[in-house]
């Protein structure tokens, strides 16, 4: 009787719940290796976006990769070529599968070709998922504003930007679109030679809106100066810092009336006055 | 020249749209403008993949009017009338994973080779596991490894180390596992199957004409679908079948052609 009890009966419910499980085993283990690949796929964070991406991780979910905003930027009527009729490389490249940045997804490279800011944004209106915010380059009277484009910041190394050793070159200044908005010139004496000027190039953070045209007229080897995305250039003061000679920051610490700001300590419970004061016979 | 009328017209098909893609960037054409994953008809006309959509809703984005109303396009176009042909009549890697097909049959590779079965209904574990992987990300998962969109953006934008992919697919179906890519493993083959399931076109099969050649079986790439040849006289109702006609080339006998599906008589 034993030898028959010996085989195993494969009841119906055995093989459903082993067929469950062997599936679920399948699909944990690819998709743990398929997230694994997308988060890495992901892009560096130095990538730099076209004008009016959402913020990156926004981004990401939202672009389909169809491309429109590339299409719309290297066919825009400015781009071709006068003489051959033909458009010169776009600014806005697409992303494959070598470039680190997550694939099929739009990016640009300053040193190659940078943004030319065309006043009528021609790569934003054509993003069909609004992964390129047409209402970020929108103003009150709702027209395109390449003023209000936000790729990055210009960066400057003084260390080897040329202007900063006191030879004169201005290239970055006059490259730039917002010329004297976005980098001014600060003039300095040159203690050297006691004679010569510096001519040194400051990036009014406000008012840069990343396109790189002057990291790509620098002048250096490598550039000098050179865009960054904000997230990565940019520092962060906090807002308990008021700079107290600036009536629009002063109004900062008008919004926070009703907040207490006082520390309460051992030593606050009384008024100063009161403490001091303590034990001392008046009379 | 019969034998491979609608095999023509497919890749007719698909080049056009390659071409007018390519044109849409090079030269600046407006008749269709993007790529595969999201286009633009005219300027005018959004068409948006709805595996793409799906993916990116998993992944938390905020949908746009344009997408949704895209992706309703095509969704209706194949429910109503292609059914799975975005497979055979536009998808750019079916062009791969033919060619890897027609190798195989002429090398008899299916004949000698140590067969592995892997379930046909992988295509859809696929797009669960897609649209769980696009939530756990944040950002939509096939999108980052779909071979379709890396061959159809490599047409119009250059080709980069993405095309190792294609090669790879190509040697897996013609030397792993026939119709590999396109009828086991791809999740957007898997969409397409579900959104075609009730549309009209449909290849029927006449019994009283067929010799029972089998030369239907050896070429169609979803072969379960052929279930009734030489048994019964009826329409290909399965969901996986492409619609892409080569069966209807290359029967002799009159035996399949295209047919309204009809929903009125039963």
């Amino acid at each position: 009787m034993k030898k028959e009890g010996k085989k195993v009966q494969i009841s119906e419910r055995r093989r459903f719940f082993t067929n469950i499980a062997q599936s679920t085993g399948l699909g944990i283990m690819g998709g743990l290796l398929w997230a694994g690949y997308a988060e890495k796929a992901k892009s560096s964070p130095l990538t730099l976006r076209p004008p009016a991406a959402l913020e990156e991780k926004d981004f990401l979910r939202t672009c389909i990769k169809c491309g429109l905003c590339a299409e719309a930027c290297v066919n825009r009527p400015s781009n071709i070529d006068k003489e051959s009729g033909k458009p010169r490389p776009g600014t806005l490249k697409m992303a494959k599968a070598q470039d680190d940045v997550a694939i099929g997804t739009p990016f640009f490279v300053p040193v190659e070709v940078p943004c030319y800011m065309c006043d009528d944004i021609p790569c934003v209106p054509v993003c069909p998922t609004g992964a390129l915010d047409e209402s970020s380059v929108t103003n009150k009277e709702g027209e395109l504003d390449f003023k209000m484009m936000d790729m990055g910041i210009a960066v400057v190394d003084p260390n080897s930007c040329i202007a900063f050793w006191g030879i004169q070159c201005d290239a970055c200044y006059r490259a730039c679109p917002l010329l004297d908005e976005a980098i001014k010139l600060e003039y300095g004496r040159n203690e050297r030679t006691g004679k010569h000027a510096f001519l040194i190039p400051v990036i009014e953070m406000n008012i840069c809106t990343g396109c790189g045209l002057c990291e790509k007229a620098c002048v250096t080897e490598k550039p000098a100066i050179f865009i960054q995305p904000r997230e990565i250039a940019l520092g962060k003061p906090g807002s308990h810092y008021v700079k107290g000679w600036d009536q629009k920051d002063q109004e900062r610490v008008a919004e926070r009336v009703g907040t207490d700001v006082t520390t309460h300590g051992k030593r606050s419970e009384k008024e100063a006055a009161d403490y001091l004061n303590e034990g001392v016979d008046f009379e | 020249m019969s034998n491979y009328k609608y095999l023509i017209l497919r890749r007719i098909s698909q080049i056009t749209l390659l071409v007018l893609y390519f044109g849409g960037n090079a030269y600046g054409w407006k008749m269709l403008t993007g790529t595969i994953s999201s286009s633009s008809v005219l300027g005018a006309m959004p068409l948006s993949d709805p595996f793409a959509v799906l993916q990116m809703l998993a992944a938390g984005a905020a949908l746009s009017f344009d997408v949704i109303l895209g992706a309703i396009i095509i969704a209706l176009f194949y429910g109503i009338i292609g059914g799975r042909a975005f497979c055979s009549w536009v998808c750019p890697v079916n062009m791969v994973t033919d060619a890897a097909n027609w190798l195989r049959r002429k090398l008899y590779i299916d004949k000698i080779e140590r067969k592995i079965w892997v379930t046909r209904n992988l295509r859809y574990y696929m797009i669960v596991i897609a649209l769980i992987v696009s939530f756990l990300t944040g950002m939509a998962a096939f999108e980052v490894i779909s071979p379709i969109t890396i061959l159809n953006r490599g047409v119009i934008f250059g080709f980069g180390a993405g095309a190792g992919l294609l090669v790879a697919i190509f040697f897996f179906d013609l030397f792993v596992l026939k119709n590999g890519w396109c009828g086991h493993i791809c999740p957007l083959g898997g969409v397409h199957s579900i959104i075609g399931k009730y549309n009209l076109f449909r290849v029927k099969h006449n019994s009283d004409n067929c010799t029972l050649c089998m030369k239907c079986k050896d070429v169609c790439p979803e072969v379960q679908v052929l279930n009734m040849i030489g048994k019964r006289s009826e329409s290909v109702l399965m969901q996986e079948c492409t619609n892409c006609g080569r069966c209807v080339d290359v029967c002799d006998d009159d035996a399949l052609g295209f047919n309204i599906r009809n929903y009125i008589k039963k």
